[in-house]
């Protein structure tokens, strides 16, 4: 019963979240906190951040940690299957669409239009993430600059757009180096 | 010789998201630039224009961008057998992490030498995906369309100055693209 449930719930989840995590965050919480009490309000506070910590969609998260504390190993795979289960059928419709009419010229100019914007929305997904960066989540002024952050994110780009590196290992070694240079300057992480 | 080029293609679509998706920290967007490195620039199984219908498919679906964008990727390589292998690789290994972190999860958040390796690695995906963008607006500016650009610009007003919801964007882009089709005047004369 309460596997069908977490099914049920996550699947709601995943139905009616469009446009990725930050839409699907709210309808977690109405689910599992408000509707069903499988988390405390803090408890959801530490899966929102573990969630923005580890690899993985916030949706994908929420419902493998849900899973496990209410039911284990079963409930999180239940719960997650619940929650990709609209979108592998809603969006296998469309891959089989878009291979058949890909060359409609009516779907060409409409996808022709896509194209650009979809470009813009991943240059302000990115660009939001660096002024998280560079200013800590803080005010954009100067005195806020984190300028470790700044010369990492600055190498990193140079080395990917001239030597053209592997980008997990570029932003590996971001990582280790963040770590190394706090380890040397003793500063507290922020 | 054919069914081993298959089971070669599954294979490597299975270790190809999965190994993108255990790396891939931060929002769909994140793991769509990781996708578009590997398939496009990497392994040429898409054209970037490809990578780039997806990624607006993928968006305007419900669910996660990432497993949206697999599912994508997965049946126009493979089918739906493709679609399945591929779903699974993006799924596991965030299942597999969190259920070990939600054994410790206190530890793990409160830990500041993870936090250290965390904020350095969001300067990398900063870069990782402002590269790709450089390269995916380069092609844009290219193309030499009006049209084109006029969407570019307006569409990252909307969604970084305005912060206008993304699915808005996206459907006003394709209704102008319909619209193109569907008044022949306009259509005509561009051509």
């Amino acid at each position: 019963m309460i596997l069908l449930q977490l099914f049920l719930s996550f699947l709601q989840v995943g139905m009616f979240s469009i446009g990725g995590g930050y839409a699907a965050m709210p309808l977690i919480q109405n689910q599992v906190v408000e509707l069903h009490s499988w988390l405390t309000m803090a408890e959801f506070t530490d899966l929102v951040t573990i969630a923005e910590m580890t690899p993985g969609p916030i949706a994908i998260n929420a419902a493998t940690f849900v899973g496990t504390r209410v039911a284990g190993p079963l409930g999180a795979v239940v719960a997650t299957f619940g929650s990709i289960f609209p979108a592998c059928i809603i969006v296998s419709l469309l891959a089989y669409v878009y291979r058949r009419y890909q060359k409609l010229p009516a779907l060409q100019s409409v996808l022709g239009c896509l194209r650009p914007a979809v470009v813009s929305l991943i240059a302000a997904a990115g660009l939001s993430i660096l002024q998280t960066v560079i200013f800590a989540g803080s005010a954009i002024q100067l005195s806020a600059v984190d300028w470790i952050g700044a010369v990492l994110f600055l190498a990193a780009f140079v080395i990917l757009r001239i030597k053209k590196w592997n980008p997990i290992l570029v932003m590996s070694l971001c990582g280790a180096a963040r770590l190394a240079v706090g380890l040397v300057m003793k500063l507290p992480a922020a | 010789m054919e069914q081993n080029n298959h089971k070669f293609l599954l294979r490597k679509l299975f270790f190809s998201t999965l190994y993108i998706s255990s790396f891939t920290f931060g929002g769909g967007f994140v793991i769509v630039t990781f996708m578009k490195r590997k398939f496009v620039d990497e392994l040429h199984w898409l054209t970037e224009q490809e990578m780039l219908d997806m990624t607006a498919l993928a968006q305007s679906s419900p669910g996660a961008i990432a497993v949206n964008a697999s599912i994508l990727v997965g049946w126009h390589m493979a089918g739906a057998l493709g679609a399945a292998v591929a779903v699974l690789g993006t799924i596991l290994p965030p299942m597999l992490i969190l259920s070990v972190i939600s054994l410790f999860y206190a530890a793990f958040a409160s830990n500041p030498y993870v936090a250290l390796v965390l904020k350095g690695m969001q300067a990398g995906v900063a870069a990782v995906i402002l590269d790709v963008v450089c390269g995916l607006g380069q092609n844009v500016v290219k193309e030499k369309k009006l049209l084109s650009l006029c969407i570019m610009a307006a569409a990252f007003i909307a969604t970084f100055v305005f912060d206008v919801n993304v699915v808005y964007i996206i459907l006003a882009a394709g209704l102008i693209g319909l619209l193109r089709v569907y008044l022949p005047l306009k259509g005509g004369r561009k051509k």
